[in-house]
């Protein structure tokens, strides 16, 4: 992949990561990462930020309120259902039934945007981030939460004072994992963002992500693009590495 | 005891009676937030696939799973006429079956062997260097892998789009499934059971093949069906590796469809539209049919 990029590395250097001039116009071409870079940091903060909420919920569900009863098992074999579902299926239902119920709401005229990417990005990870928290919550032991009971502690004292603080590392570990999984997440995100090059002006505007870019423009690409895209590919490569590397650090360290 | 003792205990036993059910309240309102958010999340679920039953099974015939994908203006004929558009997805379906087999060639031989390798040397600095590639692996985009099968087979292998570069990339997305998986169920093998071939004398490679292998042979099955419905649905890589082709084929060095390509053709092209629905209702159910097949397996092992 180096390889691969090194044209584009030579030509622009580390203007690459603060250009936002994306032209591939013939005789005045011009690359610069920083429009898909903001994009897709801020579809997968929205993401991240929409689907904590739901994902919390759904472990505190299956791993503490209704543990091992027959209606956390059906939850939590849904919730897997949901990473079963391609990516493309995520895009279409995004696309055909999201699309028009945000234009519905007055949010966006045409739909499209980062905050429609972001939701449609906050179901598609749940899975992700409720698998391995569920797992830590469960994990803390009996005689804690029975201890704070014992105290007179009510479950959502228990919730909060005795199981968050043990199971932090994991659940952090869990979100950040999920977080990684946003980041590189393609179709739904291409279909739905509405693949403008323009810097994002908020979380209704239009954009572009890294990978979104390089599925549109992959086809026709050649030359001093290609490579281009090519390096937008190893600096996405190199980002969700990082960010896997981080959570999997916070899982070892605690674990 | 005087009035203002008494009345300071009647405080105090207030303030406590007050926080105490004040307690109790944000005890149950955060239940019924907990129970709202999962209710919200299940129904995500259930919204997706009825909208995919309810607009995909009209178009599910017998012309879908045996002929080829229609082109646009028969499509559009047929729309313009109110029939339901002719031709299926069968160049789909044979092609991602096809890759999906080639990938599996690829990757299920050399992620079961690192899996053992791993698994029997557990200490071993190579072995952790493997595990830990096999995460990186695991996390990296499906996109990225598909520029890398690009770079790789594309351009230097067969100069052009093609099969093999499309399996290459999935294949690179089983491996590290694969080898945890293999890793995992090992794992779970009680470690007298080994003891006592080796006891035996039975050679290394024997104890390999004829303990370890069929005592976790439901363990390996659950990876790979996982491993594979994993890959089946995915799309980003192939756009970058094989193109899409309108015709059956099974040459190794050509470009190829796959269902998810077909789904993309379909949503770029208007005339289309009714069959992106049977297609991805198929798509996915094919997905989760495998999907919930490899729990099965898993589960009934476990008893």
């Amino acid at each position: 992949m180096v390889r691969g990029s090194m044209l584009s590395i030579h030509q622009f250097g580390w203007k690459f990561l603060i250009s936002s001039e994306w032209n591939p116009t013939q005789g005045d071409e011009h690359y610069g990462a920083l429009l898909f870079i903001v994009g897709t940091l801020m579809t997968s903060v929205l993401a991240l930020v929409i689907a904590i909420p739901l994902a919390f919920s759904t472990s505190l569900f299956v791993a503490e309120y209704f543990k091992g009863t027959r209606v956390a098992s059906i939850v939590s074999t849904m919730v897997d259902l949901l990473a079963g579902i391609p990516s493309i299926i995520f895009g279409l239902w995004g696309f055909y039934i999201l699309r028009p119920f945000i234009v519905s709401m007055g949010l966006s005229p045409q739909g499209y945007g980062i905050f429609t990417s972001g939701l449609i990005l906050a179901i598609m990870i749940i899975p992700y981030a409720t698998s391995l928290s569920n797992t830590t919550i469960s994990m803390v032991s009996n005689e804690l939460k029975e201890a704070a009971y014992s105290l007179g502690a009510t479950r959502l004292e228990v919730i909060w004072n005795v199981i968050l603080p043990n199971a932090r590392s994991g659940i952090t570990a869990s979100y950040i994992l999920a977080f990684g999984r946003a980041l590189g997440e393609t179709l739904a995100v291409t279909m739905l963002i509405g693949n403008s090059n323009i810097m994002p002006t908020g979380i209704f505007s239009t954009g572009n992500t890294m990978s979104s870019v390089i599925a549109n423009q992959f086809g026709e690409a050649s030359g001093l693009q290609l490579s281009a895209l090519v390096e937008i590919g190893l600096l996405l490569f190199v980002i969700t590495t990082i960010i896997n590397a981080i959570g999997k650090f916070i899982i070892k360290k605690f674990a | 005891m005087n009035l203002t003792t008494i009345l300071s205990q009647k405080a105090n036993a207030n303030d406590l009676a007050d926080s105490f059910i004040g307690r109790k309240i944000k005890d149950r309102v955060f239940l019924g937030v907990v129970i709202l958010f999962s209710l919200l999340t299940i129904s995500m679920v259930l919204l997706i696939i009825g909208t995919l039953v309810f607009k995909g099974h009209h178009q599910i015939n017998w012309a879908f799973f045996t002929q080829t994908a229609p082109n646009t203006f028969d499509a559009m004929m047929a729309k313009s006429s109110g029939q339901l558009i002719p031709g299926g997805i069968v160049n789909g379906i044979t092609g991602s079956l096809y890759l999906v087999l080639i990938a599996s060639i690829i990757a299920i031989p050399f992620g079961v062997l690192i899996g053992i390798y791993v698994y029997e040397n557990q200490q071993s600095k190579y072995a952790s260097f493997l595990r830990d590639t096999a995460d990186v692996l695991q996390g990296v985009p499906s996109i990225v892998i598909g520029l890398i099968a690009y770079l790789w087979v594309v351009v230097h292998v067969t100069h052009g789009y093609s099969v093999l570069a499309g399996s290459v990339a999935l294949a690179i997305m089983m491996l590290p499934l694969i080898m945890r998986s293999t890793e995992e169920s090992l794992k779970m093998i009680p470690d007298t059971l080994k003891e006592a071939a080796m006891a035996l004398g039975t050679p290394y490679y024997k104890v390999i093949w004829r303990v370890l292998i069929p005592t976790s042979f439901s363990g390996l099955m659950t990876g790979i069906l996982l491993a594979i419905s994993r890959i089946l649905g995915e799309t980003a890589p192939l756009m970058l590796t094989t193109l899409g082709n309108p015709e059956i084929t099974w040459n190794i060095t050509k470009p190829i469809s796959a269902v998810p390509l077909l789904i993309w053709q379909f949503y770029n092209d208007p005339n289309m539209v009714d069959l992106i629905w049977s297609s991805t209702l198929f798509l996915m159910g094919f997905v989760l049919i495998l999907n919930l097949l490899s729990k099965w397996i898993a589960a009934k092992r476990k008893i």
